[in-house]
C-alpha cells in the first residue's frame, strides 16, 4: 500500500510556523546576493502570506498537482511577486530561490517529528519536494513571462527613439526605416508616424523603405494600413526605396499599388511631395 | 429636440460633431444637412470629427450618405480631422470611405474645397476610399 | 472596479452607455488609445448587431487576469432569430460595407480572440476579448 505524503507535512507546518519562518527568511537573504535590493521587511511580508496560502492549500489539497484548483490562490500569488521582481531586476534565481529555500527548514522539521519512521519520512520528504519543486518551476515562468513584457515594452520605448519621424519641409515628413521590421515594431512606429502627421499638419508622409532588408507579408499589410489611415486623415504617402522582392510582397497581397505612388528613392518622391505642395524654393521647414 | 448645429461659411456649410452621436441624431443630422444645402446652396460641406474618439460602421455609413447626397445636390463633402487611433481603427474595421475626401483640419479642408470648385481635382487629396 | 458586470442592450441610447462603459474599463486596465479605440469601436458594432438583428440583449463586461497579463472580454448576447449562415455572415462583411457582416467580421479584426454561438430560433451570442 503506499502512504501519500502532505499530511504530516501540514500538520508539522501549522505546528512549526514561526519557526519555519525565521529560518525560511534567513536562508534568502544568505543565499540572494544582492541582498541590499530586498527590504525584510517586506520579504517577511511575502514570506508570512506564501506560508498562510501554502498551509490554507495542503489542507484542502489531496496530492501533490499545484495546478488544481486548491492551489489557485498560491499561484496567483506567486505570478504577482515573479511579476514585480522581474520588473524589479532580480535574478530568475532569485526569485525561484524564494520557494526552493523553504525546503531546509521543512525537512530540518519533518526530520525532527517523523525521525524514527523511514517510511513516512521519505513519503513526506517527496512529497514536500514535488510540490515546492512545481511552485518554484511555475515562478520561473512567470518570471520569464513577465520579463518578456519588460524588454518588449523597453524595446518599444527604444523604438520611439531609434525611428524618427523627420520634417524635410513645411507639410512634409519623412520616415526613413532601417533594419529588420516585425509586425509589433511595425505597427508602433506606424501609430508614431500618424500623431506626427497630426502634430505638424503634414500633408505628405514619405516612408523609405531603403534602409530594410526584407519585407514579410504582415509588414507589407501594416505599411498598406498606414497609408490607408493617414489618406482617411487627409495626408498621402510616397514610398521610397522598394525592392524587387518587396514590390512582389505587396503586389501579392493584392493591393492596388496605382493608389500609391511609389518612388525608387526618398529624393526622388521629395521632388514629388514638393511639386504636390505648391511650395517653392526658399522656404525652409518650420522648427 | 437635441440638433448639432450647421455653421455657413460663405458658399460651404460647417458641421462640427463634438457629441458621442446616438443613431437618431445622426440622421437627423443628415437631414438637416440635405435641406441646408438646398436653401443655401452650398457647393460644399465640412465635417469636422476631430473631437470624435469613436468612429464605428453606422457612423461611417452616415458620413458616406452625406457625401452621396451632397453630390446629388452638387456639393463636395470633405471630412477633416480624423484622429490616429480612429484612421487606424476603421481601417482595421474594413470601412472605406467611397466619395469622401479628406484633410486634417478646417482650414486646409476650405482650401480643398476652394480648388476643387475652381477647376479640376484641386492638390492632390485622392479619394479617401480608393 | 468591478470585475464582471452585466449591462442592457435594448435602445440607441444603450450603445452610447456601452460605448462609455467600455472606455472606462478599458482606462481602467491600462489599454492604450489605439487598443481603447478598437475595443470600443467592436463594443459598438456589436451593440448595434444585438438590437437591430437580435432585437435586444445584454452584454457582459469581465475584466481577465491570466498569470500576468490583463484583458477585457464583452460578451454581446440576445434570444433573437439567430443567424442562419454564420460563415456568410462572417466572410461578407468585409467588401459589403454595410449591414450584419461588417459589424461580425469587423469586430472579429479588431479584436484578439473572437467567439461566437448562434442557433436559429434561439439566439446568438458574440464574445470578444481583447489582450493587454
Amino acid at each position: 500500500m503506499v502512504i501519500r505524503g502532505g499530511k504530516r507535512l501540514t500538520e508539522i507546518v501549522r505546528k512549526h510556523q514561526s519557526g519555519i519562518l525565521q529560518d525560511w527568511i534567513k536562508e534568502q537573504l544568505a543565499a540572494v546576493k544582492a541582498a541590499d535590493r530586498i527590504s525584510e521587511a517586506d520579504l517577511r511580508a511575502d514570506c508570512e502570506r506564501f506560508l498562510s496560502l501554502f498551509m490554507t492549500a495542503l489542507q484542502a489539497s489531496g496530492d501533490e498537482d499545484i495546478t488544481a484548483a486548491p492551489w489557485a490562490e498560491t499561484r496567483d500569488m506567486l505570478a504577482n511577486l515573479s511579476r514585480s521582481w522581474a520588473v524589479a531586476g532580480y535574478k530568475p534565481s532569485e526569485t525561484a530561490m524564494f520557494v526552493l529555500a523553504l525546503k531546509r527548514p521543512l525537512f530540518d522539521r519533518l526530520r525532527s517529528e517523523i525521525g524514527g519512521d523511514a517510511e513516512t519520512l521519505a513519503n513526506e520528504v517527496w512529497h514536500t519536494t514535488v510540490v515546492l519543486d512545481g511552485l518554484a518551476l511555475l515562478t520561473t515562468e512567470f518570471f520569464q513571462k513577465s520579463r518578456e513584457e519588460v524588454i518588449l515594452r523597453q524595446q518599444q520605448d527604444m523604438l520611439e527613439l531609434s525611428t524618427p519621424v523627420v520634417q524635410l519641409w513645411e507639410g512634409i515628413l519623412a520616415l526613413p526605416l532601417i533594419g529588420t521590421l516585425d509586425s509589433n515594431r511595425t505597427q508602433v512606429v506606424m501609430e508614431n508616424l500618424l500623431q506626427r502627421i497630426v502634430d505638424t499638419g503634414a500633408s505628405i508622409a514619405i516612408i523609405d523603405i531603403t534602409g530594410v532588408a526584407t519585407v514579410d507579408t504582415l509588414v507589407a499589410q501594416h505599411l498598406m494600413k498606414t497609408v490607408a489611415a493617414a489618406r482617411l486623415m487627409g495626408a498621402d504617402c510616397i514610398i521610397s526605396g522598394i525592392r524587387p522582392q518587396i514590390a512582389q510582397t505587396i503586389v501579392h497581397l493584392g493591393v492596388e499599388l496605382n493608389a500609391v505612388v511609389t518612388k525608387a528613392t526618398l529624393a526622388d518622391a521629395f521632388v514629388v511631395a514638393l511639386q504636390r505642395t505648391g511650395s517653392s524654393m526658399g522656404r525652409p521647414a518650420k522648427a | 429636440m437635441e440638433r448639432i448645429p450647421i455653421l455657413k461659411m460663405n458658399e460651404f456649410l460647417l458641421v462640427s460633431i463634438q457629441v458621442d452621436m446616438h443613431d437618431r441624431l445622426a440622421m437627423t443630422l443628415q437631414d438637416d444637412l440635405t435641406d441646408r444645402i438646398v436653401r443655401d446652396r452650398a457647393r460644399g460641406v465640412l465635417i469636422d470629427i476631430s473631437s470624435l474618439e469613436i468612429v464605428d460602421s453606422f457612423i461611417g455609413r452616415m458620413i458616406g450618405n452625406i457625401a452621396a447626397m451632397s453630390r446629388v445636390l452638387d456639393a463636395e463633402t470633405v471630412v477633416v480631422g480624423m484622429r490616429p487611433a480612429v484612421a487606424i481603427t476603421l481601417v482595421e474595421l474594413g470601412l472605406s470611405l467611397p466619395g469622401v475626401r479628406t484633410s486634417l483640419n478646417v482650414d486646409k479642408g476650405m482650401d480643398l474645397l476652394r480648388a476643387s470648385l475652381a477647376g479640376g481635382n484641386g492638390n492632390g487629396h485622392p479619394d479617401a476610399g480608393r | 472596479m468591478p470585475v464582471d458586470e452585466i449591462r442592457p442592450v435594448r435602445s440607441d441610447h444603450d450603445i452610447v452607455v456601452v460605448r462609455q462603459v467600455v472606455r472606462t474599463w478599458a482606462v481602467d486596465l491600462g489599454f492604450s488609445l489605439v487598443e481603447q479605440t478598437k475595443i470600443i469601436t467592436a463594443a459598438s458594432e456589436l451593440a448595434r448587431n444585438t438590437i437591430d438583428y437580435g432585437g435586444g440583449g445584454t452584454v457582459r463586461l469581465q475584466s481577465l487576469r491570466e498569470g500576468a497579463r490583463t484583458g477585457l472580454r464583452l460578451t454581446f448576447e440576445d434570444k433573437g432569430p439567430g443567424i442562419p449562415d454564420l460563415e456568410l455572415a462572417l466572410k461578407d462583411g468585409y467588401t459589403t460595407g454595410g449591414g450584419l457582416g461588417l459589424g461580425l467580421s469587423g469586430a472579429k479584426r479588431l479584436s484578439n480572440e473572437f467567439d461566437i454561438w448562434s442557433r436559429p430560433g434561439e439566439g446568438t451570442r458574440v464574445t470578444i476579448t481583447r489582450w493587454k
